[in-house]
């Protein structure tokens, strides 16, 4: 078995990973990328659409082109990447972080590193998640896997086409779907609002005519052996109105109905994962609960733009670089959700520096506004004149806005 | 036309273990099967229980093939290739006035001759299961029950039985039979045809209509549906035993079970079905599931469910029907096989062979028979430096195709090469596709695979054969 | 009477537009500035940056086999907003075209696609294995 040294290994070779390993290398450690498909970019490259980088690079790029940027800095530097290799497991083994994983080229291989950071990314939620009733022919696709199929293999999965879910894949793929000469009959959504960006409502569904269904629950899929079409229910004030359900005939039912981080490696190797998010706990410097372990990207909570994902990552990588040099925060203050925030991250803020700090909200609302309490007291406040839960909400909360702070204080964000 | 000794109808557990039982003697042997693969009907969708021997009393058919069939796995295990483990059965009483029924469960398996089995105080029952409602009364323990994986222990005996000479006929679906001298013949739907001197009806669901085909007895198969849902090996809930409630007339309950591979099934329910082709689950079964599997064990989860499904039961009367056929010459019935079947199927092929032997059939014992499989080692069972050494004769081992379940791509190609073409097929045989993201990741690699081994167009790409296409269309 | 939902931002502003006699439009619904000039922009001069796939080549023409882990598809994109009611025309256009690999971002696929202004070119560069 292959032994291998870093300073640092990045699991994942998406945004995230390249992102963070450009920060590492930058500050003079050495670090490996691990990357499980054949090439770097990870999801961005089945997502052929225009969108990504506005905040990033101040233009309007393609997923692939977002992610050959980034790879194009990380071969300027010379930054080792191992392809087709997936990680198997993670373990500290004598004050090390020891990593197993496996390609075809070196087989099995542990690389010890000091520092780990984990860019693993996000799965889709399918249809078992969701619980959907009926029968299991082929034609039911999350619509990630529809994309993949479209966008690269140069497939069609079927012709009459009924998307559950609008999350923003799902609205992307019923324009491409129809691009690509299929039809695309509705959109279903479960909530009384879309769950995905309203400009991809618009140019994606509203451009072709496609009905999108607010309040409506998918209650079968049927057909032998391919989807022959499901039955959709309304929901009126909570309740499923039964007798007004119908039915729509369709040979494909693509899934957009969430993203869940992809924790399994971290879990099995005894990191904390929160339940808000279903990603790793982590501490102010983005540090997982296993000391030298960061985690950064859709690993680490969903996020609803690349670019907030490169940010991040470029701070798990600096952090950890700093952690490699023996940096460790004097003392961190407890960060917690107040009133109508699903989460925020991370969940400890370092009250000596510039925190980002990211959060959902639970609510629609207009006019809103984002309080910062210490202890109670706001000591920090934002208006935003729209907030959903699609859309991420960011602060920066600095050594000025907890000079206050005592031993035991705790901050509280809230949305009134 | 192809002649043949035996013709055994429907490729499930039954007629696979009949298969290869009769692939020890120097018979000419056919194993017709109507769908695209082995395995695809009641066989796939089951509980996978190795069951203890105390649900049924012995004066019943079942039970005495079930107590025959349990004793037989060990050593299947060993010369198959199939994940199994006997990690033991518990029923847990909820209430004081259940126990009634625990005690006769008990006195029953006493006198069915199980060994081992226990009635156990509530503190014996937590300490065999400290995942169980803690409200428990007390229960029943057998430690020989165990698990396996039933498609794959199919999938390896068609293998075996392949191996020493059973011709297997995909595909073949029978609809006609006739009596020519000595020989029945038999064509299928797409006008293939065959001739066998005997016949054995295993085929489940369809036994009715396979029976009425060769003018034998006239009975109907009910199908009885039976939901699941399946549960993600990372789920806090799993048991290390069978978890069963106290058994009613109609059903064992609704059981936990850890699978062999890791995951965790809870079902099955029992409702009637809307005919032989209704495998759809419904809001209020599976609703009906999470319920009663809480019961047994509270932390069950809804936000572990991966997937659901529902298999049919084959039922017919109380007990098994395997006889010779009274109406029609060299015909065997295996019908009405529900549970315990899978249990019992091994020592139905031994019961099968011997009412073969009964109607004439010559047995005679081959010189070279070979009862074991070649093993496909698993990247999921291997330590690092034996996953080190697979990738060094195998490169394939080190590319991870499926990244929930641990599959590689040797595993996939010898999935392919065992005669698994189809995405359910691999599916079963390398459990790709199964884990948490259900192919979400991995399918257009499979696909890939599939077109490369196999030299199949992207429209021939199915789920399950017949019209399951997966792609309908190439840019 | 138009209703349009502004996508400058996440608000999403309902906007309503009415032409009158003269051809002068009077946008209502917004609450900035953007809204009124995406209006105006969606009503007289619809655009949409376009991006689809090519077929992908191999140097000696065949297409990219299962053998391979090339792409069968190459992502292309319009380098600006293209006029919507002329897309389909465009995606027909491009259904026609393929792209021979390896190849590089920005090489030209479409140079002033349908007599616009506006090149196709390819969005992801492709190197032979």
């Amino acid at each position: 078995m292959k032994q291998l040294n870093y300073d640092a290994v990045v699991i994942g070779g998406g945004a995230a990973g390249m992102a963070a390993a450009i920060e590492l290398d930058a500050r003079g450690h050495s670090v490996l990328i691990l990357e499980r498909e054949d090439t770097l970019g990870g999801i961005l490259m089945q997502c052929i659409h225009n969108g990504f980088g506005l905040i990033e690079f101040n233009e309007e790029l393609t997923g692939p082109e977002f992610a050959q940027r980034f790879e194009a800095q990380a071969r300027e530097k010379n930054i080792e990447t191992s392809l087709n290799t997936t990680v198997l497991e993670l373990r500290e083994e004598n004050g090390f972080k020891a990593v197993y994983c496996v390609s075809p080229a070196e087989g099995m291989m542990r690389i010890e590193a000091r520092a780990v950071v984990l860019a693993m990314g996000c799965r889709e939620r399918n249809r078992g998640n969701i619980r959907i009733p009926g029968t299991r022919p082929a034609g039911v696709y999350t619509a990630g896997l529809a994309q993949r199929l479209v966008n690269i293999e140069g497939y069609i999965p079927g012709k009459d086409v009924v998307i559950i879910g609008s999350g923003d894949i799902g609205l992307i793929m019923a324009r491409r779907m129809t691009w690509s000469g299929c039809k695309v009959h509705a959109v279903i959504e479960i909530l009384p609002y879309p769950s995905g960006l309203t400009r991809n409502i618009v140019q994606c569904l509203n451009d072709f005519n496609i009905p999108l269904y607010l309040s409506h629950l998918v209650t079968d899929i049927y057909g032998k052996d391919r989807v022959e079409g499901i039955e959709v229910t309304p929901i009126e004030s909570g309740a499923l109105m039964r007798e007004k359900a119908f039915k729509i005939p369709c040979d494909t039912v693509l899934l957009s109905v969430g993203l869940v981080p992809e924790n399994e490696l971290s879990r099995n190797a005894g990191i904390e994962i929160q339940p808000t998010t279903n990603g790793p706990w982590v501490d102010s410097a983005l540090m997982t609960t296993m000391p030298g372990v960061f985690a950064c990207g859709n690993v680490l909570h969903v996020h609803d733009l690349v670019d907030y994902v490169v940010e991040e990552a470029r701070r798990a990588g600096a952090n950890a670089a700093a952690w490699l040099s023996g940096y460790r925060p004097a003392r961190e203050i407890r960060l917690k959700t107040g009133a109508n925030i699903r989460y925020v991250m991370p969940m400890r803020l370092n009250p000596e520096r510039e925190n980002r700090v990211y959060m959902r909200s639970l609510v629609v609302k207009n006019d809103a506004r984002l309080e910062v309490r210490l202890d109670g007291a706001v000591v920090k406040s934002r208006k935003l004149a729209h907030v959903q839960p699609s859309e991420m909400l960011s602060l920066t909360i600095g050594p000025t806005d907890v000079a206050a702070a005592g031993r035991d204080s705790v901050i509280e964000i809230a949305l009134v | 036309m192809e002649q043949f000794d035996v013709a055994i109808i429907g490729a499930g557990v039954c007629g696979a273990n009949i298969a290869r039982k009769l692939s020890q003697y120097e018979l000419d042997v056919a194993l017709l099967e109507r769908e695209i693969d082995v395995s695809l009907g009641t066989s796939k969708a089951n509980s996978g229980i190795v069951h203890g021997g105390f649900h049924d009393h012995i004066s019943t058919l079942k039970a005495r093939l079930e107590l025959q069939g349990a004793l037989m796995f060990d050593r299947l295990h060993e010369e198959l290739d199939f994940p199994f483990e006997r990690c033991g059965i518990l029923v847990a009483a909820l209430h004081e006035d259940e126990m009634h029924a625990i005690e006769q469960l008990y006195l029953q398996g006493v006198d069915n001759g199980v060994i081992g089995i226990e009635m156990c105080s509530r503190e014996r029952m937590l300490e065999l299961e400290p995942k169980l409602n803690p409200d428990v009364v007390g229960g029943l323990y057998a430690p020989s029950g165990g698990i396996l994986e039933p498609y794959r222990f199919v999938f390896s005996l068609v293998e075996s039985a392949k191996k020493n000479g059973v011709r297997v006929k995909t595909e073949f679906e029978v609809s006609v039979a006739e009596r020519e001298g000595d020989y029945w013949r038999i064509r299928s739907t797409s006008g293939q045809e065959i001739r066998a001197r005997y016949v054995v009806n295993s085929a489940g669901l369809h036994a009715d209509s396979i029976s009425a085909a060769f003018g034998a007895e006239r009975f109907e198969i009910a199908p009885r549906k039976g939901e699941y849902y399946l549960l993600d090996r990372m789920t806090k809930s799993k048991p290390s035993r069978v978890i069963f409630p106290v058994p009613t007339e109609v059903s064992k309950g609704i059981l936990v079970i850890p699978t062999v591979e890791g995951t965790v099934l809870i079902g099955p329910t029992a409702s009637p079905a809307q005919g032989k082709e209704d495998f759809a689950t419904t809001r209020d079964q599976l609703e009906h599931i999470l319920h009663s599997a809480r019961m047994m064990v509270p932390s069950i989860s809804e936000s572990d469910v991966i997937t659901s499904f529902a298999g049919l039961r084959a039922s017919y009367g109380s007990d098994f029907y395997i006889k010779l056929s009274d109406k029609a010459p060299a015909f065997v019935q295996v019908a009405g096989i529900q549970s315990p079947g899978l249990t019992a199927s091994p020592a139905i092929g031994d019961y099968v062979k011997d009412l073969l032997k009964k109607a004439g059939l010559r047995l005679v014992e081959k010189s070279e028979w070979d009862p074991y499989v070649h093993k496909v080692p698993r990247a999921r069972d291997a330590d690092p430096y034996a996953l080190d050494g697979l990738v060094a004769k195998d490169p394939a081992y080190g590319d991870i195709v499926c990244r929930c379940e641990r599959v590689s791509e040797a595993e996939i190609v010898a999935a392919i090469r065992a005669g698994h073409t189809t995405l359910d097929g691999i599916k079963y045989y390398t459990r790709a596709q199964m884990g948490r993201c259900q192919g979400g990741f991995c399918t257009y690699k499979i696909i890939r695979i599939l077109m490369r081994e196999t030299g199949m167009s992207f429209d021939e790409v199915t789920k399950r054969g017949g019209d399951s296409t997966v792609l309908r269309g190439s840019l | 009477m138009k209703e349009l939902i502004c996508i400058t931002c996440p608000m999403g502003c309902h906007l309503s537009i009415d032409t009158d006699a003269s051809g002068e439009m009077k946008v209502t619904g917004n609450r900035c500035v953007r809204g009124e000039q995406y209006a105006r922009e969606e009503v007289l001069n619809p655009k949409r940056v376009v991006t689809f796939t090519c077929a992908a080549l191999l140097p000696d023409g065949r297409a990219p086999g299962v053998t391979s882990n090339l792409p069968r598809r190459v992502p292309v994109r319009t380098r600006a907003g293209f006029p919507k009611e002329r897309i389909p025309e465009l995606l027909d256009a491009l259904r026609g075209i393929s792209v021979r690999l390896p190849t590089e971002r920005g090489a030209m696929v479409l140079p002033k696609a349908l007599g616009t202004d506006i090149d196709v070119v390819v969005a992801r560069s492709i190197a032979l294995e």
